[in-house]
């Protein structure tokens, strides 16, 4: 795993970027997903298939089961001790519950972005070089770089270059978010997560999370829960609308906001419930 | 629309003629509760005070640079505390790597590997009891065990090891809090990046807690520097004219050397003894000072 950060050939998006949306590789392919907290019964039959280079919105009402889906999808919610699942999750062709899948390999190439900004009480610096650091990147160079590219990345480079050394927690949060957005890239995933990334900042701050967005896709796959259906319709390629555990529908974007074919879609994106 | 309808008057459960009424009162507890607290704190206050004047005043004269240099002797004039500021200063600097290793390791197992269950809990309310068992019982462990069956003899890794089971109680506890005082998130934000247990372990929640991992062990040294049953228990050496050579021979410490002065009835002695304290509290206020400078220093704000 350690020498992946720098020998990691160049991202196949950059081949499928051109390609016809049909044609574009499958990153994760949900085959009957089960899922339980206990007794409680959290997700129910989840059957998806998430494309690369493209944003997936996953929207829904409260406690419908998104944040659940997208922590499965790299596996955090098995931090949740009586979490049981079952079904198939297949990222690249290799089921992700695996015995023999080690769930740092995956979390390696599937990045995540939490709800709530939240940085590490470390340096600028030290923030986005941890990961790397974690896979066993030690020059200094080549650091330097890795830190400099993914604060770019995240277009947040020109607000934090002068001070790296100082705590991130001097960050307004907006400035966090894209911190932990730039921590995320800086492990060079293949997919990056996003659970309600926008929800605790302000308009500005949303919209240039929502400006990288759209920058990141050409170069990695997105998966975003979010409560807001501008952001949704505004972001996203395709979006899937949850309710009580269920995929209740999963189309194109546009098709999902202006043509839905289930009522219970329709009803929740019109606002009458939610 | 139509203009919201009046709401009928609702009955008020507040009534302010009568809240006016019972201010007065309510702020006469008042003022007579903080009286009673006032006079908790100085009660503590005057007696400390006066214990720490008489100390000083019986002490001072004693002080100077040969009662820090001299071996004790049987003549007043020119006893000193040398051997036994030794042994406790090389008590400490044993103590402190044995309860960091096994008082953090524990506090670690236990907070983030062991699955939450009837036996941690079981385990952790037992460590909690051990806190407050009596020093002399350490002592006495000491003595069978590492004195006796471990062959150690009383020596200085004897009593080393007998305080320091007795302060891990007390280490693991507040190690526990202070990992636990770690958000969540931290950890989660580290496990999504790929790091493994261990490295999110050591590089994100040990950092973070170590503020408060040393804080409570600087205090659980400085108790243990104070204690004097424990280390009677394991045989420390009454009467010594050299610092301890190493981790095998005998030893003594302060309270000890107190000990045995305040035990005469010359007044000389009781003078030593005064300044022998003073000694003592010195080291104890420094380590404390240090305590919560550290923690004020390098706590961090999430
Ligand atoms: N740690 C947990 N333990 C037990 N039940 C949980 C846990 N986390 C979530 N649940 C349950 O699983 C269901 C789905 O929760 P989830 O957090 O995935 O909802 P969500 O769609 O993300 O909601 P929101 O929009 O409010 O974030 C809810 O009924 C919730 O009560
Ligand atoms: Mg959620």
């Amino acid at each position: 795993m350690d020498t992946k950060l720098t020998t990691k050939p160049a991202k196949e998006g950059a081949k499928t970027m051109n390609q016809p949306v049909a044609a574009r590789q499958s990153v994760y392919r949900v085959n009957d997903l089960n899922l339980w907290y206990g007794d409680d019964h959290a997700l129910k039959d989840v059957n998806l298939d998430i494309k690369q280079n493209e944003v997936t919105a996953i929207i829904g009402p409260s406690g419908c089961g998104k944040s659940t889906f997208i922590k499965t999808l790299n596996r955090m919610v098995e931090l949740v001790p009586i979490v049981r699942t079952n079904g198939v999750i297949e990222y690249h062709g290799r089921n992700i519950f695996d015995k023999d899948y080690e769930v740092e390999e995956l979390r390696t190439s599937v990045g995540m972005v939490f709800q709530q900004p939240n940085p590490f009480p470390k340096s600028i610096y030290d923030n986005i070089a941890y990961g790397p650091r974690v896979h066993g990147v030690k020059n200094k160079k080549i650091l330097d770089e890795i830190v400099e590219r993914s604060l770019r990345g995240a277009a947040i480079w020109e607000e934090v270059k002068d001070r790296l050394n100082e705590n991130a927690y001097g960050l307004s949060g907006g400035q966090q978010q894209r911190l932990c957005i730039a921590r995320c890239l800086a492990i060079e995933p293949d997919v990056i997560l996003m659970d309600e990334p926008t929800s605790a900042l302000d308009p500005i701050s949303t919209l240039k999370v929502e400006e990288l967005v759209q920058e990141l896709k050409k170069d990695y796959s997105i998966i975003i829960v979010t409560h807001n259906m501008q952001q949704a319709a505004r972001v996203s390629d395709k979006t899937a609308f949850f309710l009580n555990g269920e995929v209740v529908e999963f189309d194109q974007t546009d098709r999902i906001f202006s043509n839905p074919s289930d009522k219970r879609t329709e009803d929740y994106i019109s606002g009458r419930f939610g | 629309m139509a203009l919201p309808e009046k709401q009928p008057v609702q009955k008020k459960f507040i009534d302010p003629v009568a809240v006016k009424k019972s201010i007065s009162q309510r702020l006469v507890v008042n003022n007579i509760t903080k009286i009673i607290f006032l006079i908790g704190l100085l009660f503590g206050l005057v007696v400390l005070g006066i214990l720490l004047f008489g100390v000083v005043r019986d002490g001072a004269a004693w002080l100077s640079l040969d009662f820090l240099q001299n071996a004790p002797s049987r003549r007043p004039d020119r006893a000193g505390i040398y051997p036994a500021l030794m042994g406790s200063i090389f008590l400490m600097l044993l103590i402190i790597p044995m309860i960091f290793i096994l008082g953090v390791g524990a506090a670690i197992y236990l907070e983030e590997y062991a699955k939450k269950g009837r036996m941690t809990s079981f385990i952790e309310v037992n460590i909690s009891n051990l806190a407050g068992v009596p020093s002399i019982v350490f002592g006495l462990l000491g003595l069978t065990f590492f004195v006796r069956n471990m062959g150690f003899g009383s020596t200085l890794i004897a009593g080393a090891l007998t305080l320091a089971l007795m302060s891990l109680p007390v280490v693991i506890v507040s190690s526990q809090e202070a990992i636990r005082a770690v958000p969540q998130a931290m950890r989660h934000a580290s496990l999504a990046l790929g790091a493994s247990k261990w490295q999110t372990t050591f590089k994100v929640v040990l950092p973070a807690s170590l503020p408060g991992v040393i804080t409570g062990i600087i205090l659980a040294v400085s108790r243990a520097i104070g204690e004097t049953a424990p280390l009677i228990m394991v045989g420390a050496a009454i009467f010594i004219a050299r610092a301890p050579e190493g981790i095998f021979s005998e030893f003594t410490a302060l309270p000890i050397q107190i000990y045995n002065w305040t035990s005469r009835p010359q007044a000389d002695f009781q003078g030593l003894a005064a300044a022998g304290i003073i000694v003592l509290m010195v080291i104890l206020l420094t380590m404390n000072s240090l305590a919560i400078w550290i923690r004020n220093r390098f706590s961090k704000r999430y």
